[in-house]
């Protein structure tokens, strides 16, 4: 199953774009409480929202963003439109989800 | 050194400068745009410089950031931005006590609307500031937020 939820929602031209993404988020800073090591960094880097294919927003996180990180924007678009989000984190994986606009 | 090892250390320094370049390299074509410096830097001032190019920024109350007084989980501080300037190209978050100030950056196209919204971690009390781009020029509105407990390290 995907990690991503998308709600997309068209009012008066302008689309709000709610989504959830399943992710640890993890700071590097976490010490593992047993062995005394650090868990390793691992966090969402760049998240990219498309509408019918064109680029409406780039997203860069750090690892201040919280676990299971959500996420709000709004562009000018309409019913009906194609949107997909792709996010990448810090070790390369990778994911994407597209829904359509209600 | 005679000229079979030469030739042999020759080979194997050009197989390892190539691994490494192509080490080098390969992470910087995937995260072309994604600022790392940016997001190590700790110290706020530093962080703005070396997102903008400058400090140069005005308040200004065309900014709307939504963020609660106390929040009581630090791993949980539900951020809004909103704004009312013309051509925005990009909005930062900025948290100034926390270990890299820098959380997070919303490039927008002409498309977007400038409206954002996410959680964030805050490890202690601090003043978050929202930094927005319009026709070249840096805005700010800040809010301080109290944590009772911290969202990072632990």
């Amino acid at each position: 199953m995907s990690t991503i939820k998308i709600r997309a929602k068209e009012s008066k031209g302008i689309v709000t774009v709610k989504a959830l993404m399943k992710h640890p988020m993890e700071t590097g800073q976490r010490t593992n409480k047993k062995t005394g090591d650090k868990f390793p960094a691992h966090f969402i880097q760049e998240v990219v929202g498309k509408a019918n294919g064109e680029e409406v927003i780039t997203v860069h996180w750090g690892p201040a963003v919280s676990k299971n990180p959500y996420l709000t924007f709004a562009y000018s678009g309409s019913k009906g439109d194609k949107l997909e989000l792709t996010w990448l984190d810090n070790q390369g994986n990778t994911d994407s989800q597209i829904s359509e606009v209600k | 050194m005679n000229r079979r090892n030469f030739l042999k250390n020759s080979l194997m320094t050009a197989a390892t400068i190539t691994t490494f370049a192509g080490l080098l390299i390969k992470p910087k074509r995937v995260f072309a745009a994604w600022p790392k410096e940016s997001f190590d830097i700790t110290d706020l001032n530093e962080s703005i410089k070396s997102v903008y190019g400058h400090n140069n920024v005005n308040e200004t109350s065309k900014i709307k950031l939504k963020a609660p007084d106390i929040a009581e989980n630090g791993a949980i501080v539900p951020i809004n931005v909103k704004s009312s300037l013309n051509n925005v190209e990009s909005i930062m978050v900025f948290v100034e006590n926390n270990p890299q100030p820098l959380s997070c950056g919303y490039n927008l196209t002409t498309k977007s609307q400038p409206i954002i919204g996410t959680r964030i971690k805050m490890g202690k009390t601090s003043t978050v500031m929202a930094a927005v781009k319009s026709d070249g020029k840096i805005y700010t509105a800040s809010k301080e937020v109290k944590i009772t407990i911290g969202g990072c390290g632990g």
